[in-house]
């Protein structure tokens, strides 16, 4: 029946568009990323604040110490990543501008807040 | 209670705006309630099994398995949007039309179906997963707040239950002829917002690093974390800090659908509008 092939095709083209992004990718070009280490227990962030250089990509490590999942968030980083209680949450941030981004447990907003300073 | 339920409200908000809008495109379409309560029913056991092995996900492709796995069902909601759309342009008529309870139309509806009750359990999914493990570390937590801050997050489910019923009754007040060309603009925008959403976890990740620069940011006018920005996110995608990638994806979906909608539309009533 012509009008099943027509969808079929509408499907293949509209998978082929999807997944444009993935076939454009190259592998992660980790073009020195400055590492952060951070850990997060009784609902503090461990160290509070944290700095890095302006103008280069950030790689936080996050260690949830706590048992129960967390999620970080920034706003003004565009970041938001659930890590599951007891467990590592790796964070790509861009490059960003000088300035102090605030970042903060979603579950925790008023009391788990911490800041990185980029310079 | 109250961040509870902010909480919950924030994460359920997008999913509620969604599922109002299906229900409205698919208000003539039989058999609809099944179809779109299964999606539901699906995207809630689908969040639950996600939140349980959030770890393990989180794990997988060098921390960036959440970010992927993301991408990838974002992806599938695009292609199910944009097939709708396509597939509107063809049968709307025939749907919209005294003929709908037709045998062909029923069966033709139910792939339609299947595609929005796709799209439906994927936003229930995405949220879902966040909303169950906040709501699982309260309730296993214990302490004296247990019960007022599970009220909150309850409160904050049925706050987006209401979203979507004011999303569905407001959209189907429109006349039925310019109800199906609203639905499939807001689809189109809606396909391409969740395109680029996807762009953008995938560059979370680091696995889409080409046309990375950030266009223009307009967060000084409206921020993408306020109540609108948030609602416009979701509708439009919209985004303060968009990359030139995004924009791209985004515009690509739009020109794309519109592209198989002349395509595989139907060709009577698309004629004459052209010169």
């Amino acid at each position: 029946m012509p009008l099943s092939r027509t969808l079929s095709k509408a499907v293949i083209l509209a998978v082929a568009v999807a997944l444009l992004p993935f076939v454009a990718n190259g592998a992660a070009n980790a073009q020195a990323a400055t590492e952060i280490q951070l850990s997060y227990k009784d609902k503090k962030f461990e160290p509070a604040e944290i700095n890095a250089p302006a103008n280069t990509a950030i790689v936080i490590k996050l260690r949830n110490l706590d048992a129960k999942a967390m999620e970080f968030e920034s706003k003004t980083l565009k970041v938001e990543k659930v890590v599951a209680g007891s467990s590592d949450g790796t964070i790509n941030v861009r490059a960003q501008k000088p300035g102090r981004y605030e970042f903060f447990d979603e579950y925790n907003e008023k009391v788990a807040r911490g800041a990185l300073v980029v310079k | 209670m109250l961040a509870a339920l902010i909480i919950v409200f924030r994460e359920v908000f997008e999913a509620g705006l969604i599922v109002g809008i299906v229900l409205a495109v698919t208000r003539t379409v039989p058999h609809r309630n099944a179809w779109i309560g299964g999606g539901l029913l699906a995207g809630i056991l689908a969040a639950c099994v996600v939140a349980v092995f959030a770890g393990a996900l989180s794990n997988l492709f060098a921390g960036m398995g959440q970010e992927l796995f993301n991408a990838t069902i974002l992806s599938v909601a695009v292609v199910m949007l944009t097939w709708h759309n396509v597939w509107m342009a063809r049968h709307g008529s025939e749907l919209a039309g005294e003929l709908r309870a037709a045998g062909q139309a029923v069966v033709e509806g139910s792939k339609s179906l299947l595609a929005l009750a796709i799209v439906v359990g994927v936003a229930v999914l995405r949220e879902g997963s966040e909303v169950v493990l906040f709501l699982y570390g309260v309730l296993a937590g214990a302490d004296d707040s247990t019960a007022s801050v599970a009220f909150g997050g309850f409160a904050g489910l049925a706050l987006g239950a209401a979203v979507c019923m004011l999303t569905y009754f407001g959209l189907v007040r429109i006349p039925m002829r310019a109800l199906f060309t609203t639905t499939t603009v807001l689809i189109a925008l809606l396909a391409a917002g969740m395109a680029a959403q996807a762009a953008a976890f995938l560059e979370k990740a680091s696995w889409l690093t080409l046309m990375d620069n950030v266009v223009w940011d307009s967060g000084w006018i409206l921020s993408d974390s306020s109540f609108l920005g948030r609602a416009l996110h979701t509708l439009i995608g919209y985004t303060d800090q968009p990359t030139a990638m995004q924009l791209t994806v985004y515009l690509a979906i739009l020109l794309i659908t519109f592209v198989l909608m002349r395509l595989y539309g139907a060709p009577a009533k698309a004629a004459p509008a052209r010169g």
